[in-house]
């Protein structure tokens, strides 16, 4: 029998004598940036520094401890490098940096300046001093980016399996599912069920078999918030599964997890393997009457199969479309059993409820929406990356004082260039200036015409034409409608057409209304999520940004000078003919003619920016 | 058509492994796919009657999910990420610019010499370094026009040295 108590004092007692600990970011934005080099590069100089650097502890070390972590969350400024104790993160960390790192940072205790975020002209010795991290509250995060996913050990270590150890030896099931109902919590994924109220339903149906899923196809662009708790911290997941199985009496789970995810994949399946090599998987786990498996599966690239009766199809082997609901799948789902879905952030929330207690929990966020999300902050701001804030948090803190202000082109922070905020991805809405000051959570989104959905924040800003945005995400649904009702299949094809339409400057004014029209058929004619919501980009920049729409059909115009087909590139007098677009353009539109004068071929012209970008001069104008 | 069972084999060897269980079909073309790239015609014929299944009920299945391929894909595959945050971050030039330096026309997706092929995807999850690509599983963060016209020029140059 696992004997929790003995994993962490054997665990510190092999760390005690370790002075420092390095780790370096190792989730997918920081590998793509070279973290992985980073780290070799860490093990072969101090080898032949001879500085006793360990990557892995047995027994009792000496020295300094190496590991790789998840995501830490600010991913623009990858590879990122955290030591312990001390606190320091250096971001943007080379191979070459390493050598200096080891020398000044961990033999001796010195603070490279140069590797250190600045805010503003200030430097930020690590997180408790980078305004990105200070303003957050890290719950369900909290140990991604710390520990190692891939040591079980170490999540045991820091508390981890302590409260699946409660509930299985201490609460009934009946006992579990009121204490997640009392503490509020909904459900991560989007629409915001009450968890509580999905696993007692569950709970009450009487049947030999059950299964418990952990939906981990997070397929919405623009969000990563699953992937990075997946990668970062993958016992979290597991030991919300071993918590929902026994509070709804499944012996079986599966964790369901994006292809395209490969880091996340890899690890969710190593947690597995070892969770059960250590004994926290299997038959009557600590030894009490409580027996569970965990299956990981692949998705094979379906974002409907985000969707509850659609995922269980494709789990089954089938194509993956949904079913009507009743009978819901918490009373016949995955082959005909009770089964209950849960999102993966909802499920690694559930082991701090369990360990901060109903009332700590509920202290934060708001009454109705308690708790913590994290958000994918993405798009035209200052710091891009993974963030947790408690729900209600308005966005205007979120935008300008986490994610560091709206940019411009060149990367300069603007004010004003603020133009709008879209969540919850392709069926979800956008919010503007005079959204800032509401909370974000479930009931006052949906009052304003958008939803939390997954977490998705995409930030656009005065370049970004509002038009195009729905024209992509019509694109997106689109392409993934199952084709099994008819409004969604054909309604999403046709309003992309008027979509693409008016980006084009083909379209009349009656196309709005057609648009408008077919927007809210599809709505109602459509059995699950994804087509009842997929309208809601539409109706919501329709809300919004009417004048958007009526300048590109009336004027033939984009206002933010982003739809291609109405646009045309010209190099005015400003021009001091330096000659630089004309290096820089890929296709070789621009041609010299006489007097050393620049002009645009724009049938060549792939409208790509560069030359407006190179331009020192802004005498390259879009019209 | 003589049956060539060397052919089948590595497909057997994912059948045995999978259980030859119809619910674990999608596990079973994965493992077919990783082998050959994309699926073939027999394979997935093989596959249905050894799964003891009608074919249209695979072909059903391997339609519905992106991730499936029935054509052949190029020596290097470039990925484009054309989630939201790439797309705000102007997708849509890079894979113009991909394109036209590739000689791809409208729909195509892979060259004539069978060097390259393009596929864009919707969100790889690296949004922090929109717009991105992948390159042969390599991922490019922030890429530009320009950058990935160069990518593409040096791994010319490196199939030139073979």
């Amino acid at each position: 029998m696992i004997n929790l108590e003995n994993i962490v004092q054997t665990f510190k007692k092999a760390n005690q004598n370790i002075t420092k600990r390095i780790i370096v970011c190792a989730g997918t934005g920081c590998v793509a940036n070279g973290s992985l080099e980073v780290f070799k590069s860490f093990v072969n100089i101090a080898k032949e520094m001879n500085i006793d650097v360990n990557i892995e502890l047995k027994g009792e070390e000496k020295g300094y401890f190496l590991t790789k972590s998840g995501c830490q969350g600010f991913c623009q400024n990858g590879p990122l490098v955290n030591i312990l104790p001390s606190g320091i993160l250096y971001i943007k960390v080379k191979t070459d940096d390493v050598k200096e790192i080891l020398e000044e940072s961990i033999l001796s205790d010195i603070l490279i300046d140069r590797l250190c975020y600045h805010n503003k002209g200030k430097l930020c010795k690590g997180q408790s001093e980078i305004p990105f991290y200070q303003k957050q509250c890290r719950m369900v995060l909290k140990q991604c980016g710390v520990i190692d996913p891939e040591n079980i050990k170490e999540y045991i270590a820091n508390g981890g399996y302590v409260a699946a150890k409660k509930v299985c030896g201490e609460m009934t099931d009946k006992e579990i599912c009121n204490m997640i109902l009392m503490s509020g919590l909904r459900g991560r994924g989007g629409a915001g069920f009450l968890t509580g109220k999905k696993w007692d339903l569950a709970r009450n149906q009487k049947a030999s078999k059950k299964y418990v899923i952990c939906n981990g196809d997070e397929g919405d662009p623009g969000a990563f918030m699953d992937r990075s708790v997946m990668e970062g911290n993958p016992h979290s997941v597991i030991e919300g599964l071993i918590i929902a199985s026994k509070a709804t009496g499944a012996n079986e789970g599966y964790i369901y997890v994006r292809t395209e995810y490969d880091l996340a994949v890899k690890r969710m399946k190593k947690a597995v393997k070892d969770a059960i090599e250590i004994g926290l998987l299997g038959e009557n786990i600590f030894g009490l009457n409580h027996s569970f498996t965990i299956n990981v599966m692949e998705g094979a690239g379906a974002f409907v199969c985000g969707e509850e009766t659609a995922l269980i199809a494709s789990i089954e082997g089938k194509r993956g479309m949904p079913s009507p609901k009743p009978p819901f799948p918490a009373q016949s789902g995955l082959w005909k059993s009770p089964t209950t879905i849960n999102n993966v952030e909802t499920l690694a929330t559930i082991p701090v409820i369990v360990n901060r207690g109903v009332q700590a929990f509920r202290q934060i966020g708001t009454e109705s929406s308690p708790g913590t999300k994290t958000f994918a902050l993405t798009g035209n701001v200052l710091n891009t990356g993974l963030i947790e804030v408690p729900l209600g948090t308005t966005l205007r803190h979120i935008v300008f004082d986490i994610a560091g202000g709206v940019t411009d082109e060149n990367g300069e922070v603007w004010e004003e260039n603020f133009k709008s905020v879209q969540i919850g991805g392709p069926s979800g809405g956008c919010l503007t200036r005079e959204h800032l000051d509401i909370p974000l959570d479930f009931d006052s989104l949906k009052k304003v015409g958008a939803m939390v959905g997954s977490g998705g924040l995409v930030v656009m800003s005065n370049k970004n034409c509002m038009v195009n945005m729905a024209k992509f995400f019509m694109q997106f649904t689109q392409n993934e409608s199952c084709g099994k009702c008819v409004l969604c299949r054909e309604g999403t094809k046709q309003m992309l057409l008027i979509l693409m339409d008016i980006t084009k400057g083909s379209a009349s004014e009656d196309s709005l209304f057609l648009l408008e029209e077919l927007a809210k058929a599809v709505e109602v004619g459509s059995l699950c999520g994804l087509g009842r919501t997929a309208p809601n980009p539409i109706l919501s920049t329709l809300r919004y940004f009417r004048n958007e729409y009526d300048a590109h059909i009336k004027e033939k115009k984009c206002p933010a000078g982003e739809c291609v087909d109405i646009l045309s590139y010209k190099i005015t007098d400003k021009c001091v003919r330096c000659g630089v677009c004309f290096a820089k353009c890929p296709v070789k539109a621009i041609s010299v003619e006489h007097n050393r004068h620049y002009k645009i071929n724009s049938i060549k012209c792939i409208k790509c920016d560069v030359c407006v970008a190179s331009c020192k001069f802004n005498a390259i104008e879009r019209d | 058509m003589g049956l060539n069972y060397n052919k089948f084999e590595k497909t057997c060897k994912i059948l045995e492994e999978n259980e030859f269980d119809k619910s674990k079909l999608i596990s079973i073309l994965q493992g077919v796919q990783e082998e050959y790239k994309y699926l073939p015609e027999d394979i997935l014929a093989f596959i249905a009657s050894s799964l003891n299944m009608p074919l249209s009920k695979v072909y059903g299945v391997v339609t519905f999910f992106s991730f499936f391929t029935l054509q052949p894909k190029g020596k290097y595959i470039i990925k484009i990420c054309d989630g939201t945050a790439c797309h705000v971050k102007k997708s849509t030039g890079l894979i113009d610019a991909i394109k036209k330096k590739l000689g791809l026309k409208d729909d195509e997706i892979l060259t004539k010499n069978m060097l390259f092929s393009i596929e864009t995807v919707a969100c790889l999850g690296a949004c922090g370094l929109a717009p991105v690509i992948v390159v042969d599983g390599v991922v490019y963060g922030q890429a530009t026009p320009n950058a990935v016209v160069r990518l593409i020029d040096n791994v010319l140059k490196e199939e030139k040295e073979k």
